[in-house]
């Protein structure tokens, strides 16, 4: 009896918890239907409902050019960091080469580095090669990722020498083996970097400020950060909440979709980071 | 099968190296060119047009003096000494609730994780209007405890604690996944046995629990750590660095350094400084946590 009290009384605190942390979503999508003079109420629900907050903001800024940007530059960078770290692993991993040892203890090191420190130099360097405004500063440095190499790299350990022999004899490259063997077996680590990778991408603030001065070149997070501190918004909340809902729908979206995907996949990133 | 592999030998060799070649290119354009060119600036003053000029140490000694530099890592300690007891005291209790054959586990846990994936920016630009001191829906629900509104983020005191506050909400469910993972790879016979030598939850929890997830604590410490470092968006949304300067971040200034004002052998200088400071604060860390447990 004690213990089914308590265990009631543990599930309501823990609802209760979890209300905070989804209520604020629920508030701020509510705010974006919301008149205007009712955004700030404490109820998601007002006397009425219209899209006006999404049509001024979307007549403000051009958000589906910066949505476009996102999704590029997001699923290109993905897809690189998957290719090109996993190339790394499966040598560091799976193959005898001189130096190897050097080099994983090169991006071990790379690992803890700070990016304070090499912030300012990257910047001069895409002014150097003259990307700023451009795919290419927003997506280059962020083809490959210590963490996913060291993450494939001991992954691919697992997997039997059986079938690496067998595929020598059957004349396949070194890619082909990698490609066609061992991505089909690795599917728990692909999901994992994937996921991880796509969703820091998506989300980062900071990079894009620094390399993108041009409207039509901006990625959400940049676009609708300025847009709610640089004035365009006049102070019309219901506006900025719709911009911050647009940025987050996506993601929100696959996040439900691949839930478990996702907290797995973090669980792992924190533990082996 | 020996045949293959002794031809192997040179083949592996250049494999590997071919393999690997994308990651060269990565390390010598994006870490090790900026890595040395960043010592380089340390030293010069440079305004990214025009010539480098020399001056020796005297971007470290204006480092060494400047107030802002020295605020900025003042309230990187505030935020840290709020944000991470906070963080892992409700993570690690919220995990230990889950842990404990709750139903709809799952339901609860993906609740907390939500805000882990929504954009920061979109966070913040959310909590902004909720700190609002005379609209925000958090001083609404204060005033029905009859409680007075509380200036989150217009008030130099408050300012930062309200910032590390939010950063818990956004983060926790991260850590509270991490506990979880943690907990749920402690053997279960240990607790039996401390069940037969009649300890009680209290001592179960300090004696086999806190011991088994002490590596899940260092990740914690160090993720959350690393986090208070890099604020940027948070201030750079919410107060722009005010009020009177009590949210400045290491990184925001930074940014205003080489972006405002153009002086990237300074705004060097300072990246420099962080890192050597994070790197510093986490080895400390790294010591206390293995003395203790």
């Amino acid at each position: 009896m004690k213990s089914k009290i308590k265990k009631i009384f543990l599930i309501s605190l823990l609802a209760m918890l979890a209300l905070m942390f989804i209520y604020p979503f629920f508030w701020m999508i509510g705010g974006t239907l919301k008149p205007e003079i009712e955004v700030m109420n404490f109820s998601p629900f007002g006397s009425s409902w219209s899209l006006d907050s999404y049509r001024i903001m979307l007549g403000k800024i051009p958000l589906f050019r910066a949505l476009f940007n996102s999704i590029i530059v997001s699923l290109v960078s993905t897809f690189s960091v998957l290719v090109l770290s996993s190339m790394t692993g499966y040598a560091l991993a799976r193959l005898r080469f001189r130096g190897r040892s050097l080099i994983f203890n090169v991006i071990l090191f790379t690992m803890v580095l700070p990016f304070q420190l090499t912030l300012i130099p990257l910047y001069v360097l895409m002014v150097k090669f003259g990307w700023v405004d451009s795919y290419a500063a927003l997506i280059i440095p962020y083809t490959m990722s210590a963490f996913a190499i060291l993450l494939f790299r001991q992954f691919f350990m697992q997997i039997p020498n059986d079938l690496i022999d067998a595929a020598r004899i059957d004349g396949l490259s070194e890619l082909g083996i990698l490609f066609r063997i061992f991505w089909p077996l690795s599917k728990p680590a692909l999901i994992t970097v994937g996921i991880i990778h796509f969703m820091g991408i998506w989300n980062e603030a900071l990079w894009p400020m620094i390399v993108v001065r041009k409207l039509s070149m901006m990625t959400m997070p940049q676009m609708v950060a300025l847009y709610a501190v640089g004035g365009q918004a006049e102070s019309q909340v219901g506006t900025q909440l719709a911009a911050a809902t647009l940025m987050s729908l996506p993601i929100i979206i696959i996040y439900l979709v691949l839930q478990r995907h996702f907290i797995a996949s973090m669980a792992t990133s924190g533990l082996k980071g | 099968m020996k045949f293959p592999a002794v031809i192997n030998i040179g083949g592996e060799q250049r494999a590997g190296h071919m393999l690997v070649a994308p990651y060269y290119i990565f390390f010598a354009m994006f870490l090790a060119y900026p890595l040395i060119f960043s010592f380089v600036l340390v030293f010069h003053r440079w305004s990214i047009v025009g010539p480098l000029e020399w001056v020796g140490l005297s971007n470290i000694f204006e480092l060494g003096g400047d107030p802002l530099f020295w605020k900025s890592i003042g309230n990187t300690l505030i935020f840290l000494i709020i944000h991470v007891p906070l963080q892992v005291g409700f993570a690690l209790v919220l995990a230990a609730i889950l842990n404990s054959k709750i139903p709809a586990q799952g339901v609860f846990r993906a609740a907390f994780f939500l805000p882990v994936v929504v954009s920061g920016v979109a966070v913040t630009i959310l909590w902004k209007q909720m700190f609002s001191t005379n609209l925000g829906i958090l001083n609404q629900v204060l005033y029905e405890f009859g409680i007075d509104p509380v200036p989150w983020v217009t008030d130099p005191s408050w300012a930062m604690p309200s910032i590390a506050m939010m950063a818990t909400w956004k983060n926790i469910g991260l850590y509270v996944v991490l506990f979880l993972a943690g907990l749920q790879g402690i053997p279960k016979h240990l607790y039996d046995a401390a069940d037969i030598d009649g300890a009680s939850t209290v001592q179960k929890f300090f004696h086999i629990t806190i011991p088994a997830i002490n590596p899940v604590f260092m990740v914690v410490l160090i993720l959350s750590t690393l986090g208070g470092f890099s604020l940027f968006i948070e201030p750079y949304v919410i107060t722009g660095g005010g009020p009177m300067n009590s949210t400045l971040s290491g990184v925001l200034y930074i940014y205003r350094q080489a972006f405002s004002f153009f002086r990237m052998g300074y705004a060097a200088t300072i990246g420099f400084a962080l890192a050597i400071i994070v790197m510093g604060v986490i080895i400390i860390q790294r010591r206390f946590v293995e003395r203790e447990v």
